[in-house]
């Protein structure tokens, strides 16, 4: 049986109707063909499909999507522009954070939400907040340089910008 | 890897969310963060035919401190006490144990009321709920009732609750400023289940011996204990490295850890000792 689901995503109203077991990962993948959210493990352990929901970044795998009901959901694609690169998108490729892109869209997700809050944090909490996002090629060391050298850009008054 | 089908209810108040579990006949779920029961559903370890989802019961988000403790309402989220600075005095071995609790994602979404329920053996707040003698209310339609830690957890994923009730709250008893604590974890990466975790806390009496210790540990067992023995040991006694070696001994002795994928029972029993060590050093300093 579908259930009514009215949300926000990437700023734009979205109303649907969705089966009740349906996570808001498929929900955005399968029916938003938001396909930038990855599905890994979908049990909550990989981190791949980290989304914002609200401003905090939780796993969309672990969310029903009739969970997101009045949510502000921002996504990869959300967190991206066609012409050109954030200054955290910037910073990955800069400081080779990125191999096979398949965890990277839950490695920026979650690195914008922890920067956003905490734009001074030292190393050791990147790499904390990091431990929930598993990396399968890269090695995650360059990936924290890239994390720490984006600081900057979140330190201005207005934001990252893009 | 797609959970079964289920019909899905997010009340407004309590009042609402128990008439539904009870209208189902055991087979209904209550969905608190979502962090554990989720992958359960994913697995189809859990098939309930409704969820009642309880993010929507504001009344169930305080964090109360005073005479009697610390209250944390079952709809706390973990970043919600992280971010509580009045506990760092008032609950100091809660926040050290929360401080080990899952991820950066999952802190975001999960719940006090959702891991006690769920009851992991090796799940940091049911450590701190046994050591601290917690008390944990539940509420169903038949009325409310107030449920001691120590008879809350029966077993791994089992608890004393009945499938129409919920939990409301945990109440910690008050903390006195003067206790010495200590908390220590082992898991390979930081977030990631203890394989090992001990919490522990003793009063001093004005001879300098210690009083009143209360030793806990984690993921060692079918559930989290106490260790009267490692507590009888502490009682009456200065804790100097004779007393603390004495009582790694008698912690590693007193557990019966399982081999599983992750580490041998022997490896374990030494831990459960360690940590116990670790967590005593760390309270004496």
């Amino acid at each position: 049986m579908s259930v009514p689901l009215h949300f926000e995503v990437n700023g734009k109203p979205v109303a649907i109707e969705v089966e009740p077991r349906l996570t808001l990962a498929d929900c955005l993948r399968h029916r938003l063909r938001l396909t930038g959210t990855h599905v890994g493990c979908e049990h909550g352990v990989c981190g791949a499909c980290t989304v914002l929901v609200d401003g905090d970044a939780v796993r969309a795998c672990l969310m029903l999507a009739v969970q997101a009901e009045g949510a502000k959901v921002v996504t990869i694609e959300g967190l991206s522009h066609d012409a050109h690169l954030t200054p955290l998108q910037a910073s990955f490729r800069k400081h080779h954070a990125l191999q096979c892109g398949f965890c990277t869209p839950g490695m920026i997700t979650t690195a914008h939400a922890l920067l956003s809050e905490e734009p001074h944090c030292d190393a050791a909490r990147v790499r904390e907040v990091l431990s929930g996002n598993l990396c399968r090629c890269t090695g995650y060391v360059s990936i924290v340089e890239a994390v720490l050298a984006a600081r900057v850009a979140y330190q201005k008054k207005d934001g990252p910008g893009a | 890897m797609k959970s079964p089908a289920f019909d899905y209810a997010c009340p407004t108040t309590l009042v609402e969310a128990v008439s539904l579990l009870a209208s189902c006949k055991g087979e209904a779920r209550a969905l608190a963060g979502g962090q554990s029961l989720v992958p359960m559903l994913a697995f189809r370890i859990a098939a309930p035919t409704l969820l009642v989802d309880l993010n929507k019961l504001i009344e169930l988000r305080y964090i109360k401190i005073d005479n009697d403790g610390v209250r944390l309402g079952a709809m706390v989220r973990w970043r919600q006490i992280e971010n509580d600075v009045r506990l760092v005095r008032t609950h100091p071995l809660l926040v050290a144990a929360v401080k080990h609790v899952a991820h950066y994602q999952i802190r975001n979404r999960g719940t006090v009321g959702g891991s006690l329920a769920h009851a992991d053996p090796a799940a940091e707040l049911s450590g701190i709920a046994v050591t601290c003698e917690a008390e944990i209310t539940a509420i169903s339609a038949a009325g409310q009732r107030v449920i001691r830690a120590t008879d809350f957890f029966l077993g791994p994923l089992t608890t004393a609750l009945t499938p129409e009730e919920i939990i409301v709250e945990l109440r910690l008893p008050p903390w006195p400023t003067q206790r010495r604590w200590g908390f220590e974890e082992f898991a390979r990466r930081r977030g990631d289940f203890a394989m090992a975790a001990a919490a522990l806390y003793y009063d001093t009496r004005p001879d300098g011996k210690a009083s009143n210790a209360h030793v806990g540990v984690m993921g060692v067992g079918d559930r989290p204990q106490r260790l009267a023995e490692v507590e009888a040991i502490l009682n009456g006694s200065v804790i100097e490295p004779e007393t603390i070696a004495a009582a790694e001994r008698a912690a590693a002795a007193a557990v019966n850890p399982s081999e599983d994928i992750h580490a041998s029972a022997a490896y374990r029993r030494a831990l459960a000792g360690t940590m116990v060590e670790r967590a005593l050093k760390r309270a004496a300093a």
